[in-house]
């Protein structure tokens, strides 16, 4: 009887995630009906597109790990009292939606933008700053900073402080409880911030397009020209879908094998 | 606990000033007389006075609140209902179930909402129908769905399980039990959940930008057609209302959490 409640959400599931998904395959491998690899094989001719969405979601995923992994320590190692007021004000700009918070690079990184008039008042520029793929990885960094810091600090918020106390009765010093306590018992949050960044990076489109112009393009870029844009060919667009989700699909197993390797109990 | 070093401090400002400034750029210049983004001019309220006109703006504001508040309340319902029944399943068929309900999460944004597109665009050819708020909440409960029942399945686990029957045998209907010792039970977890579902649907551009068509347009679709037509101070007025209304919301949540826990450590004394 208990079981029956669940039924709407399941036939909701069925009907609204794995059929939807079950015709991406579809529309990628048959047209009108017959079978073809035409629109796989020719997710080829945009390898360029997929190594440069690759490259630069991994040096914003890189850049993110750098920037909040220091962040992530600082706070978990404050008085507790300060800690949920810190963390809300490092949150905050992840909740103004972030088309504005990408419109607001715009503005700075434009040939009039508030940047180079800054460099303008030492003689410098004005440099070319928006549309390149500079600005790309900037905007990538400044939206996803936050899905990298959360985890991170949720995992180090609960990491025993008297196993740090015992390395340092033991004769560690403060790189070596560093590299040898805290990175190792900080590795779960890593994995899953470098996915939880990973993964909306490489498959942006609005990003791309605010601030690297018409020549950055990403595969999300591709995937939303052949639905949305000029170029329909939705056949095209699911094959180029199916691939990106394949991409996803790599990073996360490789990601959670990490993890596992790391869930080794402690003692 | 140690005394957080004067470096630690200035790094934790450094990143802070890159988080905030370009947010503090966007409302200094919602105030300036012209559309410059560079040179501050005058100061002025007008663009927030043809904010407030611009019809398009209050439509899809209106828009985005009836979607975000229908699809919130029904991905709770339905989600609550799922938990319990998911709760109730066997090993192998709730692996499966909770797989399926990661999908949504994990995928990419844009992959879920090509995705729907297609099923929409198949069934509109077939059924007659157009794209507009029904697709939209459809969408947006899909997306929905899996965090109310990742908010609500913990509750389940932290639960005796005992109480329910107790419950039973103290004379209550199966139902009865569900809604007077259960429910309460798991609320916390439906309350985050809906709360959590509403944020995501207000904040949606990717899923809804695939499903919406063109007659049920919400704010961050407006939002992303007028950055594409021309750098407005307009937006930048809205960014600054928007950001008001967060910082409100934000700091009242933490006020009244800490309040909470103020008072059950307490009651704990």
């Amino acid at each position: 009887m208990k079981k029956l409640v669940s039924a709407p959400y399941l036939a909701w599931m069925a009907v609204f995630v794995v059929v939807p998904l079950l015709m991406v395959a579809y529309f990628a491998f048959f047209e009108d009906g017959h079978f073809t690899l035409d629109y796989v094989s020719n997710v080829s001719q945009y390898t360029n597109i997929f190594i440069r969405s690759i490259w630069l979601a991994a040096i914003a995923t890189a850049i993110c790990l750098i920037i909040a992994y220091p962040v992530a320590m600082i706070l978990s190692e404050m008085d507790t009292s300060y800690q949920g007021t810190l963390l809300m004000i490092v949150m905050l700009p992840m909740w103004m939606n972030f088309l504005l918070r990408t419109y607001a690079w715009m503005t700075i990184l434009g040939n009039n933008g508030v940047l180079n008039q800054f460099f303008g008042l030492f003689g410098l520029g004005p440099f070319k700053m928006l549309n390149t793929q500079g600005a790309v990885v900037l905007g990538m960094v400044y939206n996803y900073l936050p899905f990298m810091l959360l985890p991170i600090y949720n995992v180090m918020v609960k990491i025993d402080k008297s196993v740090l106390e015992a390395a340092q009765d033991l004769g560690c010093n403060r790189a070596r409880v560093i590299s040898k306590v805290i990175l190792p018992l900080s590795m779960p949050g890593v994995m899953s911030g470098i996915t939880m960044v990973f993964v909306p990076a490489i498959s942006t489109f609005i990003i791309s397009r605010m601030l690297g112009g018409g020549g950055n393009l990403l595969i999300g870029d591709l995937i939303e020209m052949q639905f949305l844009g000029n170029s329909y060919n939705p056949n095209l667009g699911a094959a180029i879908s199916l691939v990106l989700m394949v991409i996803v699909l790599l990073i996360m197993t490789l990601m959670n094998q990490f993890d596992v390797d790391d869930d080794k109990p402690l003692i | 606990m140690k005394k957080t070093s004067t470096l630690s401090k200035l790094y934790l400002l450094l990143v802070m000033l890159f988080l905030y400034v370009p947010i503090f750029v966007l409302i200094v210049f919602s105030f300036n007389t012209t559309k410059s983004h560079s040179h501050m001019t005058g100061f002025t309220f007008d663009w927030y006075v043809k904010l407030i006109h611009n019809q398009l703006i209050l439509s899809s504001l209106l828009n985005t609140i009836i979607v975000a508040v229908t699809s919130a309340v029904g991905a709770t319902i339905l989600g609550t209902a799922a938990a319990v029944g998911i709760n109730s399943m066997k090993k192998i068929p709730k692996a499966i179930t909770l797989n399926v309900n990661n999908i949504p999460i994990v995928n990419p944004e844009i992959v879920t909402g090509v995705s729907m597109m297609l099923l929409f665009v198949f069934f509109a050819a077939r059924m007659n129908f157009e794209f507009g708020f029904g697709t939209l909440i459809i969408a947006h409960i899909t997306f929905n769905v899996p965090y109310v029942i990742l908010n609500i399945m913990p509750k389940f686990r932290q639960m005796n399980p005992n109480i329910y029957e107790a419950a039973q045998d103290l004379g209550c209907s199966p139902v009865q039990a569900f809604f007077k010792v259960v429910l309460p039970e798991i609320m916390p977890g439906i309350l985050s959940g809906l709360m959590m579902s509403l944020t995501f649907s207000l904040d949606d551009f990717v899923i809804s930008y695939f499903t919406n068509g063109s007659k049920a347009q919400t704010l961050p679709i407006t939002i992303y057609s007028m950055t594409r037509r021309k750098i407005s101070p307009e937006i930048n007025a809205l960014s600054t209302i928007i950001f008001l209304i967060v910082i409100v919301i934000l700091v009242s949540k933490n006020i009244y959490e800490r309040r909470n826990a103020a008072k059950k450590g307490g009651k704990l004394q």
